[in-house]
């Protein structure tokens, strides 16, 4: 709460914003002040009205009340194009190009310069776009089209078109979301020499390492309302978590032993050429196994082959010695394993399907009487597991789409575990979920593993991989690098297993 | 760790409204309202149109076209269209005149018939389930496929020497009533079709092959096999309403029902079924069938000529679809951002 310097007017200020969609309130006071050349964190659990901040920010959303400064002048965005035009860039967790198009097509995309007759001057448009990597000191070919770039590539490609455009204020949410940890550091360099020619930056983070490493500001927000503003260097990540539950949360990763029993799932010689190669693993009975590795590494695509949703060429799965059959998720539902997908609202939800339904959807056969199953019996079984993992919501034939992102998840655990599964998956299990929820989700994975349930965990978070695996198996290019017990994992052991193709960790 | 015990178990209601405002604000009531009202009015305003006379051949009118509504609901309920439904009609009733030509009794040529219905119904689900094509084409191919096959079987003559009894009952009331005896059929059937939709682990995976195909894939809903069957049962019931048509008629041609499957999809959609997947219900679909019959029957009495008839059931259905897309898009200026789109809606937490 320190005070900041009051001579220039800040590049964007706003104080006491409120907003609310018909009875449901988002934000009722949302206050920032933004300065130039500075690099602010935003931070708050899921529902603590961040995004619905940033839609005002960026034209998407009008506020009820409050006041808005862009650089000490009031101003009223009606559109994006608008906030677009006042120099205001939002760079989202995945954005949204043309895939067919080259990387200059995209920059330039509804602005193209024109040269003589009107015709688009693609040498200048070239040109430009060369000079603007440059600047921002990536590597990119501007002639190439955008389809197959890496997420982070595209990233990049989104900033280049803000500063192109001259955006004052720059805004990434999530941006480090789906990125490994080379392309954060590569965006991070770019985010530091934005900062350094004196643009403001908005930096909305759940990892609160990245938020150190880079910001020199954080603001928190709760419940819809603005809670703190500290300088970096006044806080610590304690007293942030404070401020954003409102309480002290006591364990983050909360890891209790379990007997380890027997083999559960065997994996033996897993191929699909250019996917995954020679994938063979054993997790025992109340044993978590963590994958770890970078985006990319072929993590999920292992996941998804052994619940048999993708295919393999080659390869067994056994579960408790019985051998499954390729490509059949419900063989795989059968014999006990459970999958959590990595992309909770594509994969995991129906989300415009009500809390009840989703939450018998992997049991529906089993609730079944006679054949007959009703909203009844979906109801009694959902209130349970909704119950046990104490989702947050008011009816159980509400959408699932319209509850927060950790509310979701539990959801998805509460469909997953109601089906008495042997072998738990979870795929990313705490991906954009608030700290609060994280840590329930946490508990809930030692409490199951605690009952003899055989857990593999993906997870891109090492803190989280280091904190709750029993073993860590690192996954590099499709292969299984390195296999690493519980007290021989660090940091930098999975890190290097993860980053080097030769087996044997340091 | 010592939170969990400190808060208060939770307590879920079922529903987040009240009954009356599930049950009668919803899509298929507002066509089941509107059905009573036009009923009552052209009751009340078109001469000779509440004879049961009326009754009767409105109903015989409209029972191909219901009986073939009830597939076709489950399949653009997962997203899915089957535009060949008419032609299998067509189909079906030159399978039943040419083997009933050839001797073979009504009962025997018309378990034929439906069997080649099935049959034609499992070509549409292998090419869109195995191989992968979109219904849409596969359909319309098929749609020309079938017909033709059908007008190549028998040329351009017609069969029309049925057994007296079968024609007579195609036509028959449920004695004492204006309802014709195939309505029975029609019901058996209905109820069935709402029982597999609304009340079994089938039908819960057909609604979310239609919300989200892959969520649904990852909750162990076996798709391809979920939209084969349909396409099957699709096949085998249009065979039974072309049955019913040859029979009604006695005449079995080639190009009986031509156009049909438009009628069938028009009164689908109006009946509150979403062309997108995901939504609807089966008594919205039966109402929407008898909305549009009663719309022409009654228009037709007081003399309005066809095109205008078929000028005022398309405006209907356009601003049925509209309507909906009116009604999705106040809801999503009112709760704020759409399930599709965007974060989910915040203040939940």
């Amino acid at each position: 709460m320190t005070s900041i310097g009051t001579a220039p007017p800040p590049a964007l200020e706003l104080s006491r914003i409120a907003k609310a969609f018909g009875a449901v309130i988002a934000l009722t006071n949302g206050t920032l002040r933004l300065e130039s050349g500075s690099i602010h964190a935003l931070v708050g659990e899921n529902g603590a009205g961040k995004s619905t901040l940033v839609k005002i920010i960026a034209g998407l959303y009008q506020r009820d009340a409050g006041e808005f400064l862009l650089e000490g002048h009031p101003v009223d965005f009606t559109s994006t194009a608008a906030a677009k035009a006042a120099g205001i860039a939002v760079i989202y967790q995945e954005p949204t190009l043309f895939p067919d198009l080259s990387v200059t097509e995209n920059i330039f995309m509804g602005r193209q310069p024109t040269g003589a007759l009107g015709m688009i001057d693609r040498r200048a448009m070239h040109d430009e776009a060369l000079a603007l990597f440059e600047r921002l000191g990536v590597r990119i070919d501007p002639d190439r089209p955008t389809l197959g770039l890496s997420i982070a590539d595209q990233q990049i490609i989104e900033i280049a078109k803000a500063i192109s455009l001259d955006a004052k204020v720059l805004i990434m949410d999530e941006p480090t979301a789906a990125l490994s940890g080379v392309e954060v550091d590569r965006l991070f360099a770019v985010a530091r020499s934005l900062r350094d020619e004196g643009r403001a930056i908005l930096f909305i983070s759940h990892r609160f390492d990245e938020v150190f490493s880079l910001c020199d500001t954080v603001t928190v927000m709760r419940d819809g309302a603005y809670i703190a503003t500290s300088a970096i260097e006044d806080t610590t990540v304690d007293a942030i978590v404070r401020q954003m539950v409102g309480r002290d949360v006591t364990t983050l990763f909360p890891k209790t032993p379990a007997t380890i029993g027997d083999d559960v799932l065997v994996v033996e010689g897993l191929n699909q050429p250019g996917v995954f190669h020679d994938v063979s693993f054993t997790v025992r009975s109340g044993e978590i196994v963590a994958l770890a590795g970078l985006v990319g590494a072929g993590r999920s695509e292992i996941a998804r082959a052994v619940f048999g949703i993708d295919p393999y060429s080659s390869g067994t799965v056994r579960v408790g010695g019985q051998l499954l059959r390729k490509r059949k998720p419900t063989a795989a539902m059968a014999a006990g394993i459970a999958l959590v997908p990595e992309d909770r609202r594509q994969q995991g939800l129906v989300l415009e399907a009500s809390v009840a339904r989703n939450a018998t959807m992997a049991i529906r056969r089993a609730l079944s009487r006679f054949g007959l199953l009703t909203t009844g019996m979906e109801n009694a079984s959902a209130r349970i597991w909704a119950s046990r993992l104490e989702v947050k919501t008011n009816a159980l034939d509400t959408e699932v789409g319209t509850l927060s992102g950790g509310n979701q998840q539990k959801v998805v655990l509460a469909k997953w575990l109601a089906t008495d599964p042997r072998v738990l998956i979870v795929d990313e299990p705490t991906r954009g979920i608030d700290v609060g929820t994280k840590a329930e989700v946490h508990r809930l994975l030692s409490e199951l593993a605690g009952q003899g349930l055989a857990i593999i965990m993906i997870s891109s978070e090492l803190p989280e991989v280091l904190g709750m695996a029993d073993r860590v198996l690192v996954v590099h290019e499709g292969r299984i690098t390195a296999d690493i017990p519980r007290a021989e994992a660090t940091a930098e052991s999975v890190m290097f297993a993860a980053t080097h193709s030769s087996g044997e960790a340091a | 760790m010592t939170d969990t015990a400190q808060r208060a178990p939770r307590t879920y209601k079922d529903f987040g409204q009240p009954l009356w405002r599930r049950i009668l604000l919803t899509r298929e009531m507002a066509i089941v309202g509107l059905l009573v009202i036009v009923y009552l009015v052209a009751a009340l305003s078109v001469r000779n149109f509440a004879a049961p006379i009326t009754i009767t051949y409105l109903l015989l009118d409209v029972a191909a076209i219901l009986m073939i509504a009830l597939p076709m609901t489950l399949i653009i309920i997962t997203g899915e269209i089957d535009l060949s439904v008419a032609s299998i009609v067509g189909l079906s009733s030159v399978v039943l005149g040419t083997l009933h030509q050839a001797g073979l009794p009504i009962e025997a040529a018309g378990l034929v018939a439906i069997v080649v219905g099935a049959i034609a119904g499992a070509v549409n689900g292998f090419f869109i389930t195995v191989v992968g094509l979109p219904s849409l084409a596969v359909t319309i191919g098929t749609l020309a496929l079938f017909r033709g096959l059908a007008v190549g079987l028998l040329g351009t003559t017609a069969v029309t020497d049925f057994t007296e009894f079968w024609t007579d009952l195609a036509k028959s009331k449920i004695p004492g009533t204006p309802i014709p005896s195939v309505m029975i059929l029609f019901v058996v059937l209905a109820i069935a079709f709402a029982i597999v939709l609304h009340f079994t682990a089938f039908g819960r995976g057909i609604f979310a092959i239609g919300l989200s195909s892959e969520a649904a894939r990852f909750s162990g809903v076996n798709v391809e096999r979920t939209k084969f069957i349909l396409f099957v049962l699709s096949g085998a019931v249009s065979a039974l309403a072309g049955i019913y048509y040859t029979l009604r008629f006695g005449s079995a041609r080639g190009d009986n029902a031509t156009g049909l499957e438009l009628s069938v999809i028009a009164a689908v959609l109006l009946g509150g079924v979403s062309i997108f997947g995901g939504r609807g219900a089966i008594h919205g679909v039966i109402a929407g069938v008898l909305l549009i019959g009663i719309l022409s029957s009654a228009l037709r009495l007081a003399n309005v000529t066809s095109d205008v008839i078929n000028i005022i059931t398309g405006a209907l259905l356009v601003a049925s679809v509209v309507s909906t897309s009116i009604l999705a898009w106040a809801r999503r200026r009112r709760v704020g951002p759409g399930v599709k789109k965007g974060p989910p809606a915040p203040g939940q937490d």
